[in-house]
């Protein structure tokens, strides 16, 4: 109750200054601008704020850069949901039934359990934020490599349920992003691998590239050739663009299921807000009903709801071990770190009381700047929804035109430019033949961080297997995983039961 | 011999006139991405010319990737022959252009300063069993695969540190179980989660883990020790290993020995300036600035010792 009588007497009589609630709604509204371009992130503008923000008090100035990070995520479902073009790779999801319900006029409702579903989490997550942080955060620290290997084996296993109709197609997808996520230098023995010599592929292939090129260029390549094929149009809106009450009553599980998967990702020291979207997303595939899940994959809301609501509560979550430890598990979190450095406040154990005004003060932002993203994006809600009344051509034309830039925003190198149109024509292939885009994601982004913390749990228990087994939490992980996959039907009946209890 | 040491001289006589003219606008290459270590000193040092005088404006430009191999790479394409072009370098750079094969190195741009350098510290989590350098070395001697050292990415600095600490304790470096970590984050939540037996990083990066007493600092790699900082040196406790994380910057290819001297002097003048000195402080880098001949002479060293170290570590292909 410390915490609490901190975050009202302190918290907010700082936060809701008029010079700070101005410097968040400036956040917010510079958060959400940038989310809605594709490639220029939140890390990257964070990092640019930083030499305009000296001047401004150091309260001032994180309430802002906060109102950055969170209106990013906000902004960033919305080109995901319009123009299928994900601009980072936490809103990858969101594209998927997202975009499928803006084709069939349902832009509005999409959007609307998008915004609502990040409002609610983030809310819920910084409430988890004020009372629980410093026990979250000495807990996450226990998970080391092996804990993590372990749930990354069981976010492979709950994505396999994603693998769409074929469950072979959905392999050979899985396959091909895991052989593509091997390219560059190999972190254990600096080792670069499948580069052919390319000083451009040493770091690898950056997934926002990736998804920009299978999704927005592969999906317009795929229109231009089949334009004629396709039957309809995209509908620009049809009903209410206001969620109707069936949608509430789809979407208000789903946000707090995301939020519970979410928020304890993003505390972990290898968390990031991508797999739990990934998690939310298969979950809430698994446990809808026999007439929702024949929507997925054709625009179901509660595949938006869920994984939205799961990147931000992740972004949240971020904050519990950069403020409790100094510890930044994401790159924008990392330049937050440099901000309070740059003050010469030093986040961590002793910031709770060195600097307790500027702590509470920042929490506090964090309900304000909430409620200020919901009340700055749902009435934007009706102004995004006329974009898809563009012709088609021009729109393609104009989402070709998006990701180009996105991708050359990334490191301004023409390499990435011929890699997002090389992979965009596979996209374009894959979809052709019907293979899925989703697992060849997964694989690129997992498949990499599952082989390092393998690497590294081996390294550090000189090569002794067993250890998956032996910590106990690991253990626990991968009964689960084994409970996915060999007890679908059981896991059905279970949930069934328990709606028939509540 | 005469006539080029009459050539220099001229030269050196003429350059003050040349270096109080206000230059219109400077370029600076940091090859990585905004907010890191390179990123940090292209900018200072922009602000520092511009606060000395030195120029009106400067624009940083970023370029990450390969270790600052690709950022390198640009700047030797672009830049050549341009007088008010600067490439921020470092130890990190010698590392990942050894590891890396790169096509492009050291000798393709112009040396000029050395601007700062941090040194290493080696903590252990506080409920390990080693209190001092001896108890880890001694482990480490007796049975090198179950001492597990994190740090910064393979073949920097902190490996290159951990395998010199290998070879004192006469260890092949090839034994080392060192575990590599980007970005700083996951590694402190290594070390302060117990995952690992010691981790290795610069000192400013630790400070307020080791002043909160959430860690305990064994050693750190400078020659002596440092008022301010309570921690013995490496080499007071019987490893005599030196190490320093230090970074500068380099000119165009092909500008003139007289464009040299004359950036030379700009970038000293603004290092001894008050904005860079305030900057220093605050990030607690260690006054390391040295320029021209001696920089260059300093800079081939370290590529030699760096390239012997990842070829005994058997890094890179």
């Amino acid at each position: 109750m410390e915490s609490l009588n901190a975050l009202f007497s302190l918290g907010f009589a700082t936060a809701l200054t008029p010079a700070n609630l101005l410097w968040a709604l400036l956040g917010c509204t510079l958060g959400t601008a940038i989310g809605v371009l594709p490639g220029v992130g939140p890390a990257v503008t964070v990092a640019l704020l930083l030499p305009v923000t000296q001047s401004v008090d150091p309260t001032g100035a994180l309430i802002m850069l906060a109102g950055v990070y969170y209106g990013a995520m906000f902004g960033g479902s919305t080109t995901s949901i319009l123009l299928n073009t994900p601009g980072e790779a936490g809103s990858i999801v969101s594209a998927l039934e997202g975009n499928k319900m803006a084709k069939m006029g349902r832009a509005g409702p999409a959007l609307s359990t998008a915004a609502i579903g990040s409002f609610v989490a983030g809310s819920i997550a910084t409430v988890l934020l004020t009372l629980l942080a410093p026990v979250i955060a000495g807990f996450a620290l226990q998970l080391g490599p092996v804990e993590t290997f372990s749930l990354m084996m069981l976010t492979f296993a709950a994505v396999s349920a994603v693998l769409g109709n074929s469950p072979l197609k959905g392999f050979i997808a899985l396959l091909l992003g895991l052989a593509m996520g091997l390219i560059g230098i190999e972190g254990q023995s600096g080792q670069s691998r499948f580069t052919f010599g390319l000083l451009p592929l040493i770091d690898g292939i950056d997934i926002v590239v990736v998804a920009m090129g299978l999704f927005a260029v592969g999906e317009t390549l795929y229109t231009a050739t089949y334009e004629n094929k396709i039957a309809g149009r995209i509908e620009s809106l049809k009903g209410s663009f206001w969620m109707s009450k069936d949608d509430w009553k789809r979407s208000w599980k789903p946000w707090l299921r995301g939020t519970a998967i979410g928020f304890p990702f993003g505390t972990l020291p290898a968390g990031g807000t991508e797999m739990p979207t990934f998690l939310s997303y298969s979950a809430e595939r698994k446990l809808a009903d026999e007439k929702t899940r024949k929507q997925f994959g054709k625009g179901a809301i509660e595949g938006v709801a869920g994984p939205e609501a799961a990147n931000n509560a992740a972004v949240t979550g971020t904050l519990v071990p950069l403020l409790t430890l100094g510890i930044p598990t994401s790159a924008t979190a990392a330049i937050m770190l440099s901000a309070f450095q740059q003050y010469n406040i030093v986040p961590g154990p002793l910031l709770f009381d060195t600097n307790p005004e500027l702590v509470w003060g920042l929490i506090a932002s964090l309900y304000i700047g909430n409620v200020m993203l919901l009340v700055l994006n749902l009435p934007l809600v009706g102004l995004w929804v006329q974009f898809l009344k563009v012709p088609r051509p021009l729109l393609y034309g104009g989402i070709i035109v998006l990701a180009t830039m996105g991708a050359y925003a990334l490191r301004q190198s023409w390499f990435d430019l011929m890699l997002l149109y090389i992979i965009g024509v596979l996209g374009f292939l894959m979809r052709r033949f019907d293979f899925p885009v989703v697992p060849l994601v997964v694989g690129l982004i997992v498949g990499p961080m599952a082989e390092k913390h393998f690497r590294r749990a081996m390294s550090i228990n000189e090569g002794d297997l067993t250890v998956f087994l032996t910590h106990p939490i690991s253990l626990l992980i991968l009964l689960v995983t084994a409970a996915i996959l060999v007890l679908p039907p059981l896991m059905k009946r279970r949930q069934v039961l328990l709606d028939s209890a509540r | 011999m005469k006539l080029s040491k009459l050539f220099v001289s001229c030269l050196l006589a003429v350059t003050p006139f040349v270096a109080q003219a206000q230059v219109e606008q400077f370029k600076i290459m940091a090859p990585a991405n905004p907010g890191g270590g390179f990123d940090t000193v292209a900018r200072s040092l922009g602000e520092a010319l511009q606060a000395s005088g030195q120029a009106k404006s400067v624009v940083v430009e970023n370029k990450a990737g390969a270790g600052g191999a690709i950022g390198m790479a640009q700047f030797v394409n672009n830049e050549k022959g341009n007088p008010h072009a600067l490439l921020v370098a470092g130890a990190v750079t010698v590392g990942a252009l050894e590891t890396n094969k790169s096509p492009v190195n050291f000798g393709m741009v112009t040396p000029i300063s050395r601007l700062m350098g941090e040194f290493n510290v080696i903590v252990v989590p506080t409920a390990s069993p080693f209190k001092t350098l001896k108890d880890l070395m001694a482990a480490y001697k007796a049975k090198p695969g179950a001492v597990s050292i994190g740090g910064g990415s393979a073949g920097g600095i902190d490996h290159i540190m951990a395998s010199l600490m290998s070879e004192k304790a006469g260890v092949d470096p090839d034994k080392l179980n060192y575990i590599p970590f980007a970005g700083g984050g996951e590694g402190k939540a290594a070390i302060l989660g117990n995952q690992i037996s010691a981790y290795i990083s610069g000192y400013g990066e630790l400070a307020d883990l080791i002043k909160a007493g959430k860690v305990r600092a064994l050693g750190i790699s400078a020659s002596t020790r440092n008022a301010d900082i309570p921690v013995p040196t490496l080499r007071e406790q019987g490893t005599d290993v030196v190490v320093y994380n230090w970074r500068g910057v380099f000119g165009a290819p092909g500008i003139t020995p007289a464009q040299r001297n004359e950036l030379i002097k700009m970038v000293e003048t603004a290092v001894k300036s008050p904005s860079w000195k305030a900057k220093a402080e605050k990030m607690e880098w260690l006054d390391m600035l040295q320029s021209g001949d001696s920089f260059k002479a300093f800079l081939n060293e370290d590529i030699k010792r760096t390239a012997a170290t990842v070829k005994k570590l058997k890094l890179g292909n």
